[in-house]
């Protein structure tokens, strides 16, 4: 058997934080990407720049560079604002940002543009009789939008957003940089300690590997869910 | 080269953290990035080219290791590969002893290594596709004309596979060039690397880290500029008449 030499429960703790971090920021990460979609495909000359401008500064800069900007400049940031608040209005509020937070919303925000210009496409893909015959049904905006425009919409995009999840799986690696205990950050902590990469990294590995081959089978059934109603040739 | 240099110190004189000093930095990291990005790519598609082909060889023993080295490289991090060779190489036996110390002792070969086999699966995938999807009809006339498997896919499969494979290895190249800023992490003074040194140094993370997202942009730019360039050129017989 392997000797983890009591980085067990600890390697297992980080794998628990990996796995959160992914999902949360994958939840911030839809959210952002509906609204940047929207955005772009909106009648506004301004929401469509300002969505072009958040897809195209966050695709063109790396993950850790982002990171590192939003995690040791985002505490300054908040600072500044409430010395702001604290000089004007007399308010003193004191925001600590906690790493975990840091990390969600950084991966959150990364991946909300590249979850933007999939939604988008997917958008496009869906057929505008669709949405016609829901406004002919006298369907509001946002009742056309639950039952016509997301369930079509996401047929088109669950490839993209399979595509998407997992490099935002080995994107949340990163956040061992900046001081996240991780599985990756326990690895490396343990490897320095007992000398032993190799045991270490390869568990990390196969746990990776775990949750996509998991995930990759969760969206095949996803898809096959918002197949339905399509030939297989689909 | 002496004018601009004075010109350049006069511009800086009022700013105390881009000094000449600090620029240097950036510019050597430039430099450290551009290398390491441009060989592992090169290596790596010089590795992708037949693992690619043989990706969809009949024989299991030749097509499986080569699944399974795809696999392996796609689904775990490069940070977890990285970590793996830099920190794993010094435990191999006997290695401090050979000449091959020398160039795994420093932290660029390691990552070299990382990313050339990073690439490398990414690129395998892209042309494993793009060969599968060569016209039918195109092989069967190189048949008819009597090619062999060699010629076939040297004059045949192999142009226009790479054609077809343009966009995707176009998203590569910026792939990896956002993946090289991780080199930074095992101590390689890449454009990230000098971005961490000026933050830690004057603790002005805006300052150290959008000066280097900025240049990261314009190259991200650059390449994405090239590849159109070259899309167009190489796909024009793809576009749709009268465009």
């Amino acid at each position: 058997m392997i000797d983890l030499q009591g980085y067990g429960p600890r390697l297992f703790e980080g794998a628990l934080i990996t796995i959160e971090l992914a999902v949360l920021s994958l939840l911030l990460a839809i959210v952002l990407g509906l609204l940047t979609a929207s955005a772009k495909m909106s009648r506004h000359w301004g929401l469509r720049q300002l969505g072009t401008l958040y897809t195209t500064l966050i695709r063109g800069v790396p993950d850790l560079v982002l990171m590192m900007l939003l995690f040791f400049g985002g505490q300054i940031g908040i600072n500044m604002v409430t010395d702001w608040l604290y000089d004007q209005f007399d308010v003193d509020i004191f925001i600590n940002v906690n790493e975990f937070v840091a990390g969600v919303g950084t991966i959150g925000l990364i991946f909300g543009a590249y979850m933007g210009e999939t939604f988008r496409g997917a958008f496009m893909a869906v057929d505008s009789g669709q949405i016609e015959a829901g406004r002919a049904y006298g369907m509001k905006p946002w009742l056309l939008f639950r039952r016509i425009r997301f369930p079509q919409m996401m047929r088109h995009a669950l490839p993209g957003l399979s595509n998407n999840w997992m490099v935002l799986l080995k994107t949340t690696a990163l956040v061992s940089v900046i001081g996240l205990s991780d599985m990756v950050r326990v690895a490396s902590e343990a490897s320095k300690a007992t000398r032993e990469p190799f045991t270490f990294m390869i568990i990390v590995a196969i746990i990776y590997l775990l949750i996509a081959s998991v995930s990759e089978w969760g969206f095949a059934r996803l898809q096959k869910r918002y197949d339905i109603g399509y030939g297989e040739a689909n | 080269m002496e004018a601009l240099m004075n010109w350049l110190e006069a511009q800086l004189a009022d700013n105390s953290i881009f000094t000449l000093q600090t620029l240097s930095y950036y510019g050597d990291g430039l430099v450290t990035t551009v290398q390491l990005v441009f060989l592992s790519l090169i290596i790596g598609v010089v590795l992708a080219v037949p693992l690619a082909i043989g990706r969809g060889s009949k024989k299991a023993w030749v097509r499986l290791p080569i699944f399974f080295y795809c696999y392996v490289f796609r689904g775990t991090p490069l940070l977890v590969q990285l970590y793996l060779i830099y920190y794993g190489v010094v435990f191999v036996e006997g290695i401090q002893d050979t000449w091959l110390w020398v160039l795994l002792e420093k932290p660029f070969v390691p990552a070299l290594i990382a990313f050339t086999l990073n690439t490398g699966a990414y690129t395998t995938e892209i042309f494993r596709g793009a060969i599968k999807s060569t016209p039918k009809g195109e092989i069967e006339a190189a048949r008819a004309y009597g090619m062999s498997w060699g010629l076939m896919m040297r004059r045949i499969v192999l142009p226009s596979a790479f054609r077809r494979a343009l966009p995707a290895y176009g998203n590569e190249v910026i792939f990896m060039l956002h993946a090289s800023a991780i080199a930074s992490v095992v101590t390689l003074m890449d454009l990230t690397g000098a971005a961490r040194f000026v933050y830690a140094r004057f603790y002005a993370p805006f300052d150290a880290f959008l000066f280097v997202a900025a240049i990261y942009l314009c190259l991200t730019f650059s390449i994405i500029f090239f590849f159109r360039r070259l899309e167009n050129r190489l796909l024009a017989h793809l576009k749709p008449a009268g465009n």
